[in-house]
């Protein structure tokens, strides 16, 4: 437990934390699932406020590569190769000592809290005081149009107001860089470019690395960015 | 004195007495002040039947009482049947648990008590220790000494007398028989009005006993024990006959019994059925007071008289509050504990004492006792029968489990 | 440097193991021993229980002079005369009670799933599953017995019966109050276990498609659904059959008296007052273990044959089972039930404020509270018991089931896991067959008598439950909100704290309820572990029973059917209050 604890203040303060952008990179990952290789080799650099969009067909293994890269894979997967944040290696850190933040389909906002509550949960623990951790929801609710929706029920807003406070967590969290698995796709087409452009105007204003996986051709020119296929990172 | 010296020296006194007791406690450990002071603070389980609701609140009281006097914590751990505490000290001795058992005093008689006798599993004899004891009708009321033909030998306490006897509702039955045999002419007569709950629950193999003592050619005979197999079947071979003519008029037509004592009472209220056994001539009264039973509810027994006994306390071997225990049997014994529990109000249990024996003022509270208008006097309730030998009884319940059973 | 030493070890593990997430944790580690642990703590007592019933069983029993092995208890026991009847007793209830729940409750599924009727009777029998068992009995027997509220309501005027009919309806010789006490215990059982089922499988398409096939209802769900969800059922209908062939309660209040079923008789030769029948007590516990091994064998059995004989005739081609009869036999046969279960309750709360009532009055002449009043000591300490010895057990239970099935979402499936199914082994062996030997057990460790042995004997009952009801809504959670959680910054320990656990709040307090449920329930274990120095309300009212004095049993019956409805009706209020503003986790 104070273990624990000693890891959690070293990752907020620790010395080499990012201050200034930097670039997420990948270097010779495999990943395997039961002993079955999903891809080898895969080496990425995704440099600050680059977008780049990685399409394949479903069950190719995009969701397991951005599990393997935020630390959340679970234990039927093996993982080998190097990611790292800049210089640091965070291959074997732990999910939340990693600092990247993750979008899905689903807005996944934790139902028993409010929505001031789900963004102060993602706010980091060094924002001390309960007026300054306001004020951050506040600013960041009006950023979105959202202005006085901090206590509001998430079940009771729009598929399109939960998708941005999901955002929205995620950026008050301070990633250092953002995956994106598909979390375009369950929204309308007219709700769907106003929210894309919301999310690559701001990961671009936070020089976020960001990765986005889908296989919609169109969200994959939206970005302006590079774009990957599956089966070509898979030799 | 400090409290924790007290509770030393209870301790010390405990390991003396467990010592004492394993090596045959005959005499007076110490005088009765000190046993007295060795209870103050102790706890008192005490493993009694509790399947009545005014036997309960009478246990209640004691609890108060105890507390009051002499500081002794009493819980009432209520049993269902005896011989489920006579098989729990039986598994505490097994796993060789020799102290601070979980039975400190036992309400019990008869078979339970021959059972723990022979086994081993009491503590005593303890009882000419008791100052009360002194007050007992040892001459007159020959079963306080002898349970079911087993001598008490000091091992027991005696708290309460019982003699069998019939309740009826007056109201639906006008003539009452006055023999087993003419119970069954009774019962002729009137089919589905009489049973009898299933041996072993203790009324029902009374009545098997009372049948036996009324039929069996020679009733001596059954003040020992069974030595042959032939011997009993001749002796017991009327009480079969009677049985297979008399279980057909019963309720039920004889092919079910009530489970327990109790469960006759509920029948004779709904009127099931309109004689109901019963072990204690006062009883009829108390439940006519508290509602349980009919106001035209009566009692009678046989001109020739009925099954009496005694039930008694004891304290098993490994009890961690003997002292406790004593003084507590001893309070049960007091004119005071006698006399709230011959009132119908409370109990109706006929005492124990020997009336002369005590003083004037205690003689008084004694005769102002309203023994209520189901109960008998003293001269209408009749000679009272001394029970068979255990032995008897336990092949008698095998034979009849063989017979009507199954 | 530190940061560089952490780094490098973490790597060398993560290389070897895979394991990337969460290893950082000490309490992690406690958490990986906790299904090893779980299940030593309760099949080792159930085991040594065993042995020391099985020694005795044949002849070996020190304390009564009993020092060699020999097979004349076995003699003993088989030349019994009350043995064959009470078997056949047993077997008879056992089957009987099994057979028919099983048939009402998918009856009453396949007709009626999907419909308004089905969704109103899967709310009432909630609370039945709530009551004891006892509690039931008890107020059915006053409901039915010859002089029962029943016969009160319509007579004489309608029977003609100035006095109660001489027939004999509770304690009969063939069992049938007994079964149809258990029978309506175990039905809404059944059918609850099998709503879970199918709310697990995909039994929604399969019936639809069968429904577009041209299938009745009956015919559809009986033929497409029922073959696949019976493996989800049928450790359920093992539990049923096994309780049914061993239960202890139900038969003392209901059950045939001469001769009784094998529990009762083999509960009379522990506690009778001749010691020598220990062992022949310790052989008939042995025997009832068979012979609920023998059932459940013959069960397996039945299944195989029936299975196979079905296999034709559920391709027949045939698209209707007599629909019309199934719907409504299975539909009165729940009223039945239903009304017999309000019934109950309401007869045990008449008789509760009873003064005098005599038969063939319909309801009490005097009114009292008496039986209130005169026994407010004992009840106040009964349910303290009650509640007490309720909560630490189903509390314990949640938190050992939780670290288990934690440790199974961060682990995934291990080999501790893998066994948990054995923690239903308490349920299946009659609780006669190894409470005698738990008894000697607690005594050697010197923990008789006390709250310990108490709660962890209630705990091997107490636990299956909870276990049962948490394990699917643990496994079915999204784990990605865990993972949004971590990725935001958040430890384990807080995730798991503030996102996990709240969000399964609804799930956690109803295995909550159920545990304590099923812990008010125990009888047997109460009176063993307990030394007969705890009371609880069950073991007061299972008690008194006996006794035949309704009002005080009333009182009693009715605390103990309360106190469980009052848990669910917290564990179904509490969330609804706590997510009051959170509409999708309100639930009601």
């Amino acid at each position: 437990m104070l273990s624990d604890t000693k890891n959690n203040m070293n990752t907020y303060h620790r010395a080499d934390a990012p201050k200034h952008p930097i670039p997420l990179h990948l270097q010779e990952l495999s990943l395997k699932l039961r002993g079955k290789p999903l891809f080898s080799d895969l080496n990425l650099k995704i440099n600050p406020g680059e977008i780049t969009t990685l399409m394949g067909p479903s069950g190719c293994g995009k969701s397991s590569l951005l599990a393997a890269i935020s630390g959340t894979l679970s234990s039927e997967f093996s993982v080998s190769g190097i990611i790292c944040l800049g210089d640091f290696n965070i291959t074997t850190l732990p999910p939340e000592q990693r600092h990247i933040g993750m979008l899905f389909q689903e807005d996944l906002l934790f139902p028993h809290m409010s929505v001031g509550e789900n963004l102060s949960f993602g706010i980091p623990f060094s924002v001390k005081g309960k007026k300054a951790r306001a004020e951050l929801i506040n600013q960041a609710l009006e950023d979105a149009g959202l202005s006085g929706f901090a206590s509001r029920d998430p079940a009771t807003l729009s598929g399109g107001q939960r998708a941005r406070i999901a955002v929205l967590r995620t950026l008050l969290s301070q990633p250092s860089a953002l995956l994106l698995d598909e979390p375009f796709s369950k929204l309308d087409v007219e709700l769907r470019e106003r929210f894309r452009a919301f999310v690559f105007r701001h990961a671009k204003a936070h020089q976020l690395p960001t990765l986005l996986v889908t296989h919609d051709p169109d969200d994959a020119q939206s970005t302006g960015g590079r774009v990957l296929k599956m089966s070509d990172l898979n030799n | 004195m400090t409290r924790k010296s007290i509770g030393l020296m209870t301790l010390a006194a405990g390991l003396f007495c467990g010592l004492v007791a394993q090596t045959g406690w005959a005499q007076a450990s110490g005088n009765w002040t000190d046993i007295k002071a060795q209870a103050e603070g102790q706890t008192l389980y005490w493993n009694a039947w509790g399947g009545s609701e005014r036997i309960n609140n009478y246990i209640s009281w004691v609890g108060k009482e105890l507390w009051n006097q002499h500081g002794i914590t009493l819980k009432h751990v209520k049993v269902t049947d005896t011989a489920d505490v006579v098989s729990r000290v039986l598994a505490e001795k097994t796993a060789g648990k020799d102290s601070n058992g979980s039975v400190d005093l036992v309400w019990i008689n008869g078979e339970n008590f021959a059972s723990m006798k022979k086994n081993g599993l009491l503590f005593g004899p303890f009882t000419q220790n008791l100052p009360n004891y002194a007050l007992v009708d040892v001459d007159n009321k020959a079963t306080t000494t002898v349970d079911f033909m087993v001598p008490v030998g000091g091992l027991e306490a005696p708290w309460g007398m019982a003699k069998f006897n019939f309740m009826y509702d007056s109201a639906r039955v006008k003539s009452t028989p006055n023999s087993i045999s003419e119970l069954l002419a009774w019962s002729e007569k009137y089919p589905s009005s009489f049973t009898y709950p299933s041996p072993p629950d203790f009324l029902g193999s009374t009545f098997l006993k009372q049948a036996l003592l009324e039929l069996a050619a020679d009733p001596t005979i059954l003040r020992t024990k069974v030595r042959k197999t032939a011997i009993f079947e001749s002796i017991t071979a009327p009480l079969w006959t009677y049985l297979d003519k008399l279980h057909p008029n019963l309720w039920r037509s004889g092919t079910q019994f009530p489970v327990s004592s109790a469960a006759q009472q509920q029948l004779l209220d709904d009127g099931e059925v309109n004689i109901q056994l019963s072990f204690n001539p006062g009883s009829a009264s108390s439940l006519i007071k508290s509602g349980e039973l009919s106001s035209s509810v009566r009692t009678f027994v046989f001109e020739k008289g009925t099954i009496g006994n005694t039930h008694f306390v004891a304290i098993p071997y490994n009890s961690s509050s003997k002292e406790a225990a004593m003084v507590a049997a001893d309070f049960l014994m007091s004119p005071k504990a006698q006399a709230r529990k011959q009132d119908p109000e409370y109990w109706g249990d006929d005492t124990v004492l020997a009336i002369d024996k005590l003083s004037a003022a205690d003689q008084e509270i004694f005769a102002s006792i309203e023994l209520g208008v189901a109960t008998l006097s003293p001269q209408e309730l009749g000679p009272t029968l001394l029970e068979p030998h255990p032995s008897w009884m336990e092949r008698i319940e095998k034979e009849w489990l063989k017979r009507y059973g199954q | 440097m530190r940061d560089q030493a952490h780094t490098n070890q973490s790597l060398n593990r993560g290389r070897t193991t895979g394991v990337l997430c969460s290893d950082a944790l000490g309490w992690l580690f406690s958490l990986r021993s906790m299904p090893v642990l779980t299940l030593l703590a309760f099949l080792g007592p159930v085991l040594a229980g065993l042995v020391s019933t099985l020694l005795p069983a044949f002849g070996y029993l020190p304390v009564i002079g009993g020092e060699e092995l020999s097979f004349k208890p076995w003699a003993e026991l088989f030349s019994h005369p009350a043995l064959p009847h009470a078997l056949l007793n047993t077997l008879t209830s056992g089957f009987a009670a099994t057979i028919i729940s099983l048939i009402l409750a998918i009856g009453f599924v396949s007709a009626w799933q999907g419909t308004k009727s089905f969704q109103r009777v899967r709310t009432i029998l909630a609370p039945i599953l709530a009551i004891p068992h006892s509690a039931l009995a008890i107020g059915l027997a006053f409901l039915i017995a010859p002089s029962g509220w029943i016969a009160r309501l319509i007579s004489p005027w309608a029977t003609g019966w100035e006095m109660p009919p001489d027939v004999a309806i509770i304690h009969d010789p063939n069992g049938l109050s007994l079964i149809l006490g258990l029978v309506i215990k175990e039905t809404p059982y059944l059918l609850l276990m099998m709503i879970a089922a199918l709310d697990q499988s995909e039994a929604n398409q399969r019936l639809c498609l069968a429904r577009t096939l041209g299938y009745k209802p009956v015919a559809a769900w009986i033929k497409a659904v029922l073959p696949i969800i019976y493996r989800q059922i049928r450790l359920p209908i093992f539990a049923v059959l096994a309780f049914s062939l061993s239960v202890v309660d139900v038969a003392l209040i209901l059950g045939p008296t001469t001769p009784p079923t094998l529990s009762i008789l083999v509960l009379r030769w522990f506690y009778d007052p001749d010691l020598s029948y220990r062992t022949l007590a310790a052989a008939g516990a042995v025997l009832q273990l068979f012979v609920v091994i023998g059932a459940i064998s013959m069960w397996c059995l039945g299944e195989v044959v029936i299975s196979k004989a079905s296999k034709p005739w559920l391709i027949n081609g045939r698209r209707d089972l007599y629909e019309s009869l199934v719907s409504a036999i299975s539909k009165s046969a729940m009223k039945l039930i239903i009304t017999a279960f309000l019934g109950s309750f309401t007869v045990i709360l008449v008789w509760s404020f009873t003064r005098r009532w005599r038969y063939p009055d319909a309801l009490p002449s005097v009114w009292s509270t008496q039986s209130w009043g005169s026994n407010l000591y004992n009840l106040f300490w009964s349910s303290s018991t009650t509640l007490a010895v309720g909560l630490a057990s189903s509390v314990i239970a949640i938190i050992l089931v939780v670290a288990c099935l934690e440790n199974e979402k961060r682990r995934g499936k291990s080999a501790g896991t893998g066994a948990l199914w054995l923690l239903y082994v308490p349920l299946m062996i009659p609780q006669v067959s190894f409470l005698f030997g738990v008894q000697i057990v607690t005594i050697r460790l010197g923990i008789d008598s006390s709250w310990l042995s108490i709660i962890w004997s209630h705990l091997l009952f107490v636990l299956p439950y909870v276990f049962l009801s948490l394990s699917d809504p643990y496994r079915c959670q999204d784990d990605r909100y865990v993972g949004i959680a971590l990725s935001l910054g958040a430890s384990p320990a807080r995730a798991f704290w503030r996102v996990r656990l709240p969000m399964l709040l609804r799930p956690l307090l109803f295995a909550l309820a159920i545990g304590f449920a099923v812990s008010v329930a125990q009888y047997l274990p109460t009176l063993f572990a307990g030394g007969g120095r705890f009371s609880t309300l069950t073991t007061e009212a299972v008690n008194m029973a006996a006794s035949g004095n309704r009002r005080v049993i009333g009182v009693y019956a009715l605390l103990q059917a309360l106190l469980p409805l009052l848990a669910f009706s917290a564990a179904l209020g509490l969330p609804a209050f706590v997510f009051r503003n959170r509409r999708s986790l309100r639930g009601i």
